[in-house]
């Protein structure tokens, strides 16, 4: 079976973690030079008409109205296929940069937006409280190199998501007006605060650090422009492109979060689900080419998330309700493609929802281990295997 | 006579902060906190009166219908989104009238924010597009989103439970949150979910099988040709339901009350109304106890408004909100007394700082709070405020006399002068006239009106209340109040 073909490989690779337990392969010393970026797919992105399991009768007894036809799906094997929209990802899949993670949740999982994105957000257990992202409590432990422009980068939303509570986190949505703008923040001393207040102290003060690193670059020449290419479609592609014009700058940054919203798709799903994917896999072959050209794409890991998958049963209205388990992306330079964790069983479901194979801090800790060389344990609360999805 | 107000509320048994004066601080953070800026002369209206009496008063000026006539398009049918066998052009030519009318729509309410005498009525309508949330690019009909305005305003300071009946049957809402195609058999689950999670019960006080019975219940509501509420009972699921233990034949009015029934119900909604209004951190007792007499009173608003802006901790709370986009903008304008020249470019600055009303991002709405300021959201409010002091650089006071005091009447006749030859349509502050008008003698004058809390850059030295204010309005005090 492919699934297990990938595993035999992927242990091959696993070796060297078991002649070296802690440190997390040859990649360790790059650290925080290696950058991720995460991709939100808000609103839950449907994972069964993403990755299709066309060869399964039972997929189109459940979805009569939204099936991807057999014929449209873009076939991986015998019985999993991309929806016709992620044509572009293929020449990744076919390099075998581009691995699909199926079935990534948690236990006991919530169907609330809100609560489930704060879970995948704080990195927390179904029924526990965190306040702060997973990533400000890792660079609040293990810090970033102080002259890094900021931890992080948030692009198309305003939310700060995994860098929230602390991490030293820029909105960006154009570096040239970020630059000008800062100049509106004078130097003071974060002193007496009530919380309020200290809060604009502290985003005062990381404006200032950023500011420094993102002014503009003096151009000679016109041609000298950061970043080739025709004008992307889009948000998600204007996002990119801001993101790999910063980094051709030289800027130092750790992490991106780029977000894709539209997925809460509970009526009406076909166009709106084919738009996005096709915004997304576009988007993405261009910050592939992007960073190749910069010379970085094998520093790159990108990683795909959203607060839940939908249901294996359509609705009335040609959409899904909230669900549970979904697919997800990881692509780069290093990564080892394929596919990993389970295909959905989907024999015997009517109403129900499917149980995950990937508890999404397995994916956290493929990133501060295995990528970025750190240590997951405090970070995520416990130990989580990660998956053997890089090659060093 | 102080004496006597002592002996007075010693026999009466009253606390002695009854019968004080509210004072500058007290009117201008009950101005800020029940509507958008505070303008010297609106704050020296309420600065004489005791708490309940400025309360009290604020309270009984409360409006229900806007001030500010609509655009002339917002009474016509529903736009429909999807009409069919147009031609590319006629598709354009209607996306395009689409659009000014949401420029416009968003126009109207911002002036009502900035003009209407019962700023409080707007603060709730606010309040309660941020709960009962429906956006434009869903619902795709500005007429519905006016209409849903004014409900919303209707019911602003009255009746919370003929408000959530009312909401559900809302042809806006039912659009957003697909209760216009709940069928038997099918049942889409997203308005069942979103009422209890968001509009009343709260995460933790309901099970998944409370909404997919709930769901069940609403199936049957729908949309007719003309876009109203209609029940269509062969789409209705008439089985027996369970739901919070109880089993009946219910519909969605019958879960709309039994959600009223719930304790947990009257909390969230008075939990939430202390995080708009008072601080981000609830009192636990206090709400318990305001909720309690909420839903005894049978979810009567402004009886349960009037006792939360009594409460001692509304008096504590100068600081701890985050200014919302809408508060920092219109609330300038109210301040200086401004009028921008096109509020496209208000409703457009609010967008980018990220309250882009009758859009809110999800139907959370706005998280407010903290979240309002990130690196760039903090730059662009800066900017805008740069914007408008720019005049208010040093050079520009003209007013001030050797002692350091303005001439007001020479202030007052220069504004005058330029509302006459220019109308009023500047959006540019004149620190000086303001200051003159007012009789802002000094920077802690000035401070005083604008800043919940002290100034974190410290005032020049002698500042006068002219040149204080550029400063004022770039200091991250000003960004909370």
């Amino acid at each position: 079976m492919f699934q297990r073909r990938e595993f035999l490989k992927a242990a091959g690779a696993g070796l060297m973690m078991s002649v070296l337990p802690n440190l997390s392969w040859a990649l360790a010393p790059a650290g925080y030079k290696r950058l991720l970026v995460l991709v939100e797919l808000k609103g839950g992105n449907d994972g069964l008409n993403t990755a299709v399991p066309y060869a399964s009768a039972d997929y189109y007894r459940l979805r009569p109205g939204i099936a991807i036809a057999r014929e449209q799906v873009l076939q991986l094997n015998g019985e999993i296929g991309l929806h016709p929209s992620l044509a572009p990802l293929m020449p990744l899949w076919q390099d075998r940069q581009l691995a699909l993670l199926q079935g990534v949740g948690y236990p006991d999982p919530n169907l609330s937006h809100f609560r489930s994105i704060e879970i995948w957000d704080t990195a927390s257990a179904s029924q526990q409280f965190l306040t702060e992202g997973w990533l400000t409590r890792l660079f609040r432990e293990q810090p970033t190199p102080k002259h890094f422009a900021a931890d992080g980068v948030v692009l198309s939303s305003q939310v700060l998501g995994p860098l929230d509570g602390g991490a030293r986190a820029v909105v960006l949505s154009n570096p040239q007006d970020f630059a000008r703008q800062a100049k509106l923040v004078a130097d003071q001393q974060p002193g007496r605060a009530g919380s309020a207040l200290e809060h604009i102290l502290k985003v005062e003060g990381d404006i200032r650090q950023a500011a420094a690193s993102l002014a503009p670059l003096p151009r000679t020449a016109p041609s000298e422009a950061p970043t080739a290419g025709p004008k992307p479609n889009g948000g998600f592609g204007v996002a990119v492109r801001t993101l790999t014009d910063t980094l051709a700058r030289g800027v130092d940054i750790a992490v991106a979060r780029i977000t894709l919203t539209g997925f809460d798709t509970h009526g009406n799903q076909q166009p709106v689900q084919g738009r996005l994917l096709t915004e997304l896999a576009d988007g993405l072959a261009q910050l592939r080419a992007e960073m190749t050209r910069l010379g970085r794409w094998d520093d790159t890991l990108v990683l795909s998330y959203a607060e839940f998958g939908r249901r294996p049963r359509e609705n009335g209205n040609r959409g899904t309700d909230h669900g549970t388990a979904s697919v997800h992306f990881a692509l780069g330079g290093r990564v080892n493609g394929g596919l990993y964790g389970k295909t959905p069983q989907l024999a015997g479901v009517s109403d129900g929802n499917l149980p995950h194979a990937i508890d999404f801090r397995q994916l956290y800790a493929t990133a501060i281990d295995g990528w970025w060389g750190k240590d997951s344990h405090d970070v995520l609360g416990g130990r989580f295997a990660p998956l053997p999805l890089l090659r060093a | 006579m102080i004496k006597t107000i002592v002996l007075a509320s010693a026999l009466l048994g009253l606390p002695l902060t009854a019968l004080a004066d509210i004072g500058v601080d007290g009117a201008r953070h009950l101005l800020l906190r029940t509507g958008f800026g505070a303008n010297p002369a609106q704050i020296a209206a309420l600065a004489p009166l005791s708490r309940e009496a400025a309360v009290d008063r604020i309270l009984a000026g409360v409006r229900n219908q806007p001030v500010t006539a609509p655009p002339g398009w917002a009474n016509e049918p529903f736009e429909r989104p999807g009409q069919p066998g147009l031609s590319e052009e006629q598709k354009k030519a209607l996306q395009q009238e689409r659009n000014q009318h949401a420029v416009e729509l968003r126009s109207w309410w911002l002036t009502e924010m900035r003009d209407t005498p019962s700023p409080l009525t707007e603060k709730m309508t606010l309040f309660w597009h941020n709960h009962f949330v429906s956006a434009l690019d869903k619902v795709r009909s500005p007429q519905m989103m006016y209409q849903q305005n004014l409900l919303l305003r209707h019911y602003a300071l009255g009746d919370f439970g003929q408000l959530l009946h009312a909401v559900a049957r809302d042809p806006a809402m039912m659009r957003y949150l697909d209760t216009a195609n709940n069928r038997k058999e099918q049942p889409n689950e997203n308005f069942a979910r979103e009422v209890m999670e968001l509009f009343t019960l709260g995460e933790g006080h309901y099970s998944e099988q409370d909404i997919r019975e709930a769901a069940r219940a609403f199936t049957g509501w729908g949309l007719d040709r003309d876009d109203q509420f209609i029940v269509r009972p062969r789409l209705r699921d008439t089985g027996e339901k369970t739901i919070f233990g109880q089993r009946g034949n219910f519909d969605g009015d019958d879960v709309i009350e039994l959600l009223l029934q719930q304790p947990s119900t009257a909390v969230f909604v008075t939990n939430k109304l202390w995080r708009n209004f008072v601080s981000p951190t609830p009192d636990a007792a206090t709400v318990n106890k305001l909720a309690a007499d909420f839903r005894r009173g049978h979810y009567q608003l402004k009886p349960l408004m009037r006792a939360m802006l009594l409460t001692p901790q509304f008096w504590r709370s100068q600081g701890l909100l985050v200014k919302s986009p809408v508060e920092l903008t219109v609330g300038t304008l109210v301040t200086f007394d401004l009028n921008p020249p096109d509020w496209r470019v208000i409703a457009g600055l609010n967008r980018q700082l990220g309250q882009d009303v009758f859009a809110p991002p999800n139907v959370k709405g706005w998280p407010g709070g903290e979240a309002w300021i990130n690196s760039a959201t903090l730059l662009s409010r800066k900017q805008f405020l740069d914007r408008v002091a720019r005049d208010a650089a040093p050079a520009r006071d003209a007013y001030a006399q050797a002692d350091g005091s303005l001439n007001e009447m020479a202030g007052r006749e220069a504004r005058i002068r330029r509302f006459v030859s220019k109308g009023l349509s500047s959006m540019k502050l004149q620190p000086d006239e303001w200051a003159a008008i007012y009789g802002v003698k000094n920077g802690a004058d000035a401070a005083r009106l604008l800043l919940a809390v002290p100034p974190a850059n410290p005032l020049p030295a002698n500042a006068s209340g002219a040149k204080a204010v550029a400063g004022l309005l770039l200091d991250p005090a000003y960004q909370v109040e």
